[in-house]
């Protein structure tokens, strides 16, 4: 319990830094900060003083920060200039469809490498397996998201080429999303399974009388899955920066579209609000990882 | 008596495909450096032969403008592997450079160096990037910068932990026998033998970091057209994908394939230096 | 009575590897039946192929490979997991590795009684090998257990299924002298009650107390068998005699006189971390060209005496000098000049080279003509241009040896720097650590945990428990009439040929 306590602890200095960099980032952009925030949008003096009264900055610069943490630190993420809404709202309305493809993108690709890594034990399937997780690894999803695209949608017809209506949409962008994730895992899981089943504890295990697949599930499988959790930020990072391209593939309505309008238009309110509610994300998905491993790893407990 | 323990050694190295790589490497590196050497003209437009399928004229047939695809691969070699270089250049030093600090220095000092690696990397590569092209605008400069700073934390991470494993290694605490300083165990001991691994590190990060800037030129963050971008290759030729496969897809292997040689030809170095080391 | 398990002309390859080379042998129902050998003679493979363990890679081939009567040669994977637990269990080495560590002993235990559908309960068990508060521990996981008692747990699993025969691969290497007494202990009541034991070991004398019979093994084949006390009498094959004699309390061949004069001295040395006092009240005095034993069980602090000695860790409490002068609570700077008097070799030689650097480069460092202190250890110039991973265990320890006498030093602190090594090797290196103090006058703080080779080699010897030196006197005086308790205990747990002896 106090590990986990401590985990979190950490996860707050880490938030912590990652809001204040990326507040820095606006700071250290050329030029004045308001024009870093109107960006290419409207430039009037009505609009730049409505700038300087809504983010203050007639205040000192510490208490310019100080109150961006405080509202951050409460979800207040300001005001879009380009949609003129609260950026909350604007990224409320977006998060389903992208939350939609990355759950239905991990879980997928979690179950290929699953599957993969546990029944490819053989040599020839193994190789096989590992070739084509090397491919998949190597090659940029939005080109895998192109050619599923032009195969079952344009060929065959199966799909929609574009929108988030019904299960059917989602199949090609999750599919496109989840494969690189099962490539990484895969290789990340046969690996744990590898050395886990040359220990002395799987020749112990044999000596039972166990079936090889129960010394595979039952024992080198969990000592397989712990550098695996270790991944889940990396994960995280994979599922969202491959949703922005994803959604871009497949026309689809997300995070993604959003954060990729925003900057194309210099929205930066948007901006920061989408890469620090990530930080924030991550910062929680990976605290959640420490308390499954220390779950999966007894040796990690303080009794 | 670990003899039955331990697993045949299983001949993976898989010459072949290492071979392949290498070939590969060297004719993109070439490419890289004397485009002319082997292509044309790509920005050359021919509004006669538009969209035309690979033939002996046109090995990697024509896009949408009736430029060469195949010209146009070759001079994008150029930026995509000068974008990583320089990416992974950045992200090494500093990276080296942090890691090193945080490896040697005591406790407070690698607290808060780990904890801002811990922070910069809670920004997924990808958004990282965008904040720091939405604030200076898109182009070459800023994907290199972007993937470097994003890609930093993994080479200090690794450079910090290698630190203290050498650092507390058999034979630099008796190289305190033969009377030898604190400078001298840093220079002769720990830096040699943290730096090793990191060509190779830095040889799969290429890979990486290019992925990564075709991921953003497909954006349209990185270099304008009509330069030949990988990525940007990619996604103008998205749009005649039902009548001309060849403008987007053919591109895209050239990514994969440089990916793929540069992880297998690292993945090779890498064990044949464990299996020295 | 037929016998348990009948083996002929056994051989298993793994590609070019012979490990076994036709070997015969049987086990009777109720006897023990000892394999000893070195690392790479087979005896383990062995072990393990009557278990169908052999590896992946192994092929196997026999005239004759019985088990319970049945011919295993055309067993099939089902036959062999009946066999596996049920027909014989398997102890290995260190229990924290060769028990799952993310599974709880009891979740272990239980595994095989489930897996062979007998009824038993875990707590019984572990209550049958004498594990205290089986219950509590049943839901622990190795890590939370001491050696001695993981190992027990690992016997408990491997007899869960009541297999009459029970095949044990060093199953007290990794332990203490007094544990490693206590689990041949527990070995030995299995044997009165009737199972039959197969023991694997490197070391005779573990052996000699339980096995009826010793098969010795070398390259892949049995030299030579009997009983133990046979074997102690007349061995007949060099490798035979080479285990006796390093099984034997070994009386020292010739004491040589320590000159005057104090080399190093240690005095009312104290170390503390947090609140815990890993060592304290240490007085230890080194003369000029003495052999000072230290010895002591895992955690008895004495890798802290020497890596204070060394300079490594600072004293809590108490003062160390070196060479005339004070060598604790000064500056490395001060230290810096007379560190090349005193010299390291560790138990682990190759973790104390830098792994880039090639054997001239290593020596080099402390010397610039490396060559005649190699030569001086018994290594020829080829070995210069090669790594340390290229090396033997035996070459590694060599190298190290030529390293620590090169600058000439007057003290070599040596941690355990024969423990990791083969039987018929240690008793070559000794040799070499005996010659370089009659010739050069160096002296030397040998820490170990095995009492035969400290008699073998020191003049003085200081025995540790708990942090603090219990006994000290000369070595003769010390293992003919201990003093203490503790001495005296680990004095008996030792194991000896001498005890077997009829």
């Amino acid at each position: 319990m106090r590990a986990v306590l401590r985990r979190a602890g950490s996860g707050l200095i880490v938030l912590w830094a990652a809001a204040t960099a990326a507040y820095l980032a606006l700071l250290a952009a050329p030029g004045d900060t308001v024009d870093s925030i109107i960006g290419d949008g409207a430039d009037t003096p009505l609009i730049r003083s409505q700038i300087i009264q809504e983010w203050g900055l007639d205040r000192p610069a510490v208490v310019q920060y100080l109150d961006y943490l405080w509202r951050a630190a409460h979800g207040d993420l300001g005001r879009s200039y380009l949609l003129q809404r609260p950026v909350r709202d604007v990224i409320g309305e977006q998060l389903t469809p992208t939350l939609e493809l990355a759950v239905a993108a991990a879980a997928l690709g979690v179950l290929i490498a699953l599957v993969l890594a546990v029944t490819t034990r053989r040599a020839w399937a193994r190789r096989t397996s590992s070739t084509t997780e090397l491919v998949l690894v190597s090659t940029p999803p939005f080109l895998i998201g192109i050619v599923l695209l032009s195969v079952f949608s344009f060929r065959f017809g199966w799909f929609p080429v574009s929108g988030d209506r019904g299960v059917a949409a989602l199949i090609l962008p999750a599919v496109t999303l989840a494969l690189p994730i099962a490539g990484v895992l895969t290789q990340v899981l046969r690996d744990g399974l590898d050395r886990a089943l040359s220990e002395p504890f799987a020749v112990t295990a044999r000596s039972r009388g166990l079936a090889e697949n129960a010394v595979l599930i039952r024992h080198a499988l969990r000592h397989a899955l712990l550098p695996a959790v270790t991944l889940t930020g990396w994960l995280f990072g994979v599922l969202l920066g491959g949703a922005v391209i994803v959604e871009q593939v497949f026309g689809r309505p997300g995070l993604g579209q959003v954060t990729l309008a925003a900057v194309n238009s210099k929205d930066m309110p948007v901006v920061l609000a989408v890469v620090v509610l990530s930080a924030f994300v991550y910062v929680l998905i990976n605290t959640l990882a420490d308390v499954v491993y220390l779950a999966i790893d007894p040796r990690l407990r303080r009794s | 008596m670990t003899l039955a323990l331990e697993r045949p050694v299983v001949l993976r190295p898989r010459r072949p495909g290492v071979a392949a790589a290498s070939v590969f490497l060297a004719v993109a590196l070439l490419a890289a450096l004397w485009p002319g050497l082997l292509a044309a003209d790509p920005l050359a437009a021919d509004p006669f032969h538009v969209l035309e399928a690979p033939s002996a004229a046109h090995w990697f047939g024509t896009d949408q403008l009736g430029r060469d695809v195949f010209d146009r691969v070759v001079h994008g070699a150029r930026h995509s592997l000068a974008i990583g270089l320089a990416a992974v250049g950045i992200a090494v030093f500093a990276g080296v450079l942090l890691g090193l600090l945080a490896g040697l220095s005591h406790r407070f000092a690698d607290e808060a160096l780990s904890r801002s690696f811990d922070a910069l990397s809670a920004f997924p590569l990808l958004l990282l990037a965008l904040l720091f092209i939405a604030i200076t605008g898109p182009g070459s400069v800023s994907l290199v910068v972007a993937i470097g700073l994003a890609t930093l934390p993994t080479y200090a991470r690794v450079i910090r932990t290698q630190t203290f494993v050498v650092r507390r290694a058999g034979y630099v605490t008796e190289a305190v026998a033969f009377g030898a300083s604190r400078a001298r165990l840093v220079l002769r001991h720990v830096l040699p033998n943290v730096l090793g691994p990191l060509p190779i590190l830095a040889m799969i990060g290429l890979g990486e970091a290019i992925l990564a800037a075709a991921g953003l030129s497909f954006l349209g963050m990185g270099p304008q057209p009509p330069s030949p971008e990988w990525g940007a290759m990619i996604s103008e030729g998205r749009g005649y994908l039902r009548i001309a496969w060849w403008a987007s897809v053919l591109p895209g292997m050239a990514v994969t394939l440089t990916v793929i040689s540069l992880t297998v030809a690292g993945r090779y170095l890498q064990r044949r230096f464990e299996g020295r080391a | 009575m037929s016998a348990l398990v009948e083996v002929e002309d056994l051989h298993v390859t793994f590609g070019d590897v012979q490990a076994v080379r036709g070997i015969s042998f049987a086990v009777e129902p109720g006897e023990c039946v000892a394999i000893v050998g070195e690392s790479g003679s087979g005896k383990s493979v062995t072990a393990r192929t009557l278990v169908g363990l052999a590896g992946p890679g192994a092929e196997v081939r026999a005239a004759a490979l019985t088990l319970d009567g049945r011919d295993a040669r055309g067993f099939a994977e089902r036959d062999w997991r009946r066999v596996r637990g049920g027909f014989a269990g398997l102890v290995l080495q260190d229990a924290l590795v060769s028990l799952d560590p993310l599974r709880s002993i009891g979740a272990e235990i239980g595994e095989v009684l489930r897996e062979h559908q007998v009824d038993g309960e875990v707590v019984r068990l572990l209550a049958d090998v004498h594990v205290p508060e089986p219950e509590r521990r049943a839901k622990q996981y190795p890590h939370q257990l001491s050696g001695g008692l993981r190992q027990r747990a690992l016997i408990a699993s491997a007899i869960a299924a009541s297999p009459p025969l029970l095949i044990a691969d060093e199953p007290t290497t990794a332990l203490d002298v007094t544990v490693q007494a206590r689990i041949l202990g527990l070995l030995g009541e299995l044997k009165e009650a009737g199972r039959t034991l197969l023991l694997i070991s490197h070391d005779l004398a573990v052996v000699a107390k339980l096995a009826d019979r010793v098969l010795v093994m070398k390259d892949g084949q049995i030299v030579e068998s009997g009983t133990a006390g046979m074997l102690r009498a007349g061995a007949r094959h060099p490798y035979t005699k080479q285990l006796v004699a390093a099984a034997e309390l070994h009386p020292r061949a010739a004491t040589k006189r320590p000159s005057t004069g104090v080399v190093a001295e240690v005095r009312g040395f104290r170390k503390d971390y947090g609140r815990h006092t890993v060592a304290r009240d240490v007085d230890l005095t080194v003369h000029r060209g003495e052999i000072v034993g230290l010895v002591g069980e895992s955690g008895s602090g004495k890798t802290t005496v020497a890596h204070a000695l060394f300079g490594l860790v600072e004293p809590t409490a108490g003062e160390i000098t070196f060479e005339d002068g004070p060598w604790s609570g000064v500056p490395e700077r001060r230290r810096r000049p007379r560190r090349r008097k005193l010299q390291l070799i560790s138990q682990d030689p190759l973790s104390s080279f830098d792994p880039r650097w090639t054997v001239r480069r290593i020596v080099g460092e402390a010397t610039g003509t490396p060559l005649p202190f190699l030569e001086r250890v018994g290594l020829t110039a080829d070995v210069l241009d090669r790594y340390p991973r290229q090396l033997s265990g035996g070459q590694r320890q060599r190298v190290a040896i030529a390293r620590a006498i090169a600058p000439r030093p007057s003290l070599i602190v040596c941690d355990e720097p024969v423990s990791a090594l083969d039987v018929s090797v240690q008793a070559q290196v000794l040799g070499l650590l005996a010659g370089i103090r009659a010739e050069d006058g160096t002296a030397l703080l040998f820490i170990s945990h095995d009492l035969a080779v400290i008699r073998h080699l020191a003049d003085r010897v200081l025995v540790m428990k708990d942090g603090a030196v219990v006994e000290e006197g000369p070595v003769e005086r010390v293992f003919a009439a201990p003093e203490h308790e503790y001495t005296r205990a680990l004095l008996a747990a030792a194991p000896t040929l001498e005890v077997a002896a009829p």
